[in-house]
């Protein structure tokens, strides 16, 4: 209770007033403590429901709590009548708290912007001016301890970035001169200068922190179906609170007291605002902890979609792939003569002198495992061109290449079957094996996969451009059900939609997510009902294109934000079951006579603090 | 035209969604949406009537409570 405001400090005080003076009437009988009580509690209602009748808001919450109060005086139950002013006041406390304070959580999340940014001038003059005020070519001065203020390149000095505020990872990124920098990061350990290359306003950071701001203003229909409720549930419930009071007694001649205190408890429960609140209170702190881990959702709209998927469509290269040529297997020929390490540096010194991606791959995964290639020991070399390469290296004769080099140089065994690109190596006549070069599947793809089928995603399908075999092979070797290869770029949107077509041939009624690099898949991202761009992080085209961008390039995240949203709407559809039953139940044993006040307040202010409670939950 | 202004003292959530029913229904206004959890209205409306729609959306809104301002 330490970040109050003024006002909830004087809230917190007539509360703790009126409760006592309260109390001391429970235990003396005496009138004047309930009046005392009351008005100390219900003072600020009642104005408020005079300017209600003005403004002709008859069913405000004011003047439903006023009536009710005032019903119960006039049965003379003098306690009910408090207990319904001081425990909507307890809830109204509690609700401001509440929100304020899941408010100032969110927004501490997203502590993104640089309060200050040192600028230096021709001079060398150092001035500490808002990020707002910087402009293009400005040079920006960043302490360790510092956030970047705004996109630039560094112009001097080296340090590491902590990016974890955008990226929810904590690998801390090396950066030297002449690399970009993302506002919103953290300078670690070096002094910095950077030449600002955009102004504040398009900055990654503004940009991040308005998309946040904004999601809210996307509805989810679970939210619009509430708002619609309450629009009815309040005059619906008020209508039989008068009918309750007046047809009983003018036809059973019944006693019009039993009846009017009966017709209270339903004003009482006529509040539709722990419904009303516990939802976007949710939703908001769902896309909050989504933040948290790196992942922007654009909209609650799209959250609520995320907990309804069953097709996820995934772009191969970059999404499941690395989208980095690496080497996938070494496979020698005899392994009790020549192991795989060794063969490995034979190609690898072979390839050394070769610019051909696929051979640096070979050098890269070579020196990867710990020795530099000794580019001396090679004393000649050709290049072969759509073959391979020819070399001596210590007096021995290498070949590294296709199988057509194999073949023409007398090698009679079988192709091998590996997806991906082969190199075969030969040495002094003989065959010694075979390196694999592919697209690297990530490590955690198969996981991830596997995770989201548990989750309850029914088909999980590849979009691809490459040849049939090489897709074929990933895809079945990371669990997907279909996959779609040989696509040209423009014929990605066209198979995307033959996936949702027979989707809705079959009747199934989930959404179909679409997650790509957010690159060159922009059109793909903009038809599927939830576009997911993937390693967004420095990138403002995935961050404009799509709905959900996951800043880190991890694929795990899918079903970080998967659970997040499933958990987020679990406790959307608690709040709603819940609030109604009580409401409803209540209310019936109310217009038996079975209920009194004491539960009507329960269902009205005791399920508006449980609702928010559990929506605080989506936040953890 | 889209925009987004900030609102002041919305205190509660059904407030929030009746100052955006009665919004939504001034002459002018294509879509209100106003988010009781960011406190701000996002507006699209026609841009050349822009001041008396503003001014008809802060009275709807002092209708509903009347310590909330729209901030311009």
């Amino acid at each position: 209770m330490r970040n109050m405001t003024r006002t909830q400090k004087i809230d917190l005080a007539k509360i703790a007033a009126s409760a006592v003076l309260f109390a001391i009437g429970l235990a003396t009988d005496i009138i004047w403590f309930y009046l005392a009580a009351y008005v100390i509690a219900g003072y600020e209602t009642i104005i408020d429901a005079c300017m209600g009748i003005i403004n002709r808001q008859f069913l405000d919450e004011n003047f439903l709590m006023t009536i009710a109060s005032i019903g119960a005086i006039y049965c003379q139950e003098y306690p009910e009548a408090v207990a319904v002013m001081l425990f909507f006041q307890v809830g109204e406390f509690f609700e401001h708290y509440a929100v304020n304070s899941s408010r100032a959580s969110i927004a501490e999340l997203m502590d993104l912007r640089a309060d200050f940014a040192v600028r230096i001038d021709a001079e060398g003059n150092e001035e500490t001016v808002e990020p707002e005020d910087l402009s293009i070519g400005n040079i920006v001065l960043i302490r360790p301890g510092e956030k970047v203020p705004v996109d630039g390149v560094v112009t001097e000095g080296t340090s590491t970035l902590d990016t974890a505020a955008l990226t929810g990872e904590s690998i801390p990124r090396d950066i030297v001169p002449g690399q970009e920098v993302i506002s919103g990061t953290i300078n670690l350990t070096g002094v910095l200068k950077i030449r600002v290359t955009k102004e504040y306003d398009d900055s990654t950071v503004a940009k991040v922190l308005d998309l946040v701001e904004n999601a809210s203003s996307r509805k989810a229909s679970v939210e619009k179906f509430i708002t619609k409720f309450a629009r009815y549930y309040t005059p619906l419930v008020v209508l039989a609170a008068i009918l309750l009071a007046v047809l009983p007694p003018l036809v059973l001649h019944q006693l019009f007291e039993v009846w009017l205190y009966r017709a209270m408890i339903f004003l009482v429960i006529s509040c539709p605002c722990a419904l009303v609140i516990s939802v976007p209170l949710s939703l908001f702190a769902g896309v909050g902890s989504a933040s948290k881990q790196g992942i922007l959702v654009k909209g609650s709209n799209y959250l609520e979609a995320l907990s309804k998927v069953d097709t996820f469509a995934f772009d191969k290269t970059g999404t499941l792939t690395t989208g980095k040529f690496a080497v996938t297997e070494v496979k020698v020929a005899r392994p009790e003569e020549l192991n795989e390490a060794q063969m490995l540096s034979i190609a690898a010194h072979a390839e050394s002198l070769s610019t051909h991606p696929i051979a640096q791959s070979v050098v890269s995964h070579y020196e990867a495992l710990g020795t530099a290639v000794d580019k001396s020991l090679v004393t000649e070399y050709h290049e072969l061109p759509g073959k391979g390469v020819f070399c001596k290296m210590n007096d021995s004769i290498v070949y590294c290449g296709n199988l057509t080099l194999m073949r023409e140089l007398g090698y009679t065994g079988d192709a091998p079957e590996a997806s991906g690109s082969i190199v075969h190596v030969a040495c002094n006549g003989f065959y010694l094996g075979y390196i694999v070069i592919a697209d690297a599947v990530r490590e955690n793809s198969a996981a991830t996969i596997a995770e989201l089928k548990r989750l309850g995603v029914g088909r999980i399908a590849m979009l691809s451009g490459d040849h049939r075999q090489i897709a074929e092979s990933v895809g079945s070797s990371l669990g997907v059900d279909q996959v779609l290869a040989e696509l040209l770029p423009g014929d990605k949107v066209a198979a995307f939609e033959t996936l949702t077509d027979s989707r809705t041939k079959a009747r199934q009624k989930g959404h179909t997510v679409f997650v790509g690099d957010g690159i060159n898949d922009a059109p793909v991202l903009a038809r599927a009902d939830i576009g997911i761009a993937m390693g967004a992080f420095g990138s403002d085209a995935a961050i404009e294109a799509a709905d959900v961008v996951i800043m880190a390039d991890d694929i795990s995240k899918l079903a970080t934000v998967m659970q997040i949203a499933r958990k987020t709407l679990r406790i959307c559809k608690q709040n709603v079951i819940f609030a109604l039953v009580v409401k409803f139940g209540v209310m019936i044993l109310g217009a038996m006579g079975l209920a009194s006040m004491w539960a009507a307040v329960f269902a009205d202010v005791g399920v508006a603090v449980i609702a928010i409670l559990n929506a605080m939950r989506a936040l953890r | 035209m889209k925009k987004t202004y900030k609102m002041q003292n919305l205190d509660c959530a059904n407030c929030a969604a009746k100052m955006e029913t009665a919004i939504g229904k001034i002459d002018g206004v294509e879509s209100c949406s106003i988010s009781f959890m960011t406190q701000k209205m996002t507006l699209v409306a026609d841009e050349s009537r822009l001041d008396d729609i503003l001014t008809a959306a802060q009275n709807a809104v002092k209708k509903v409570d009347r310590a909330c301002k729209i901030i311009k």
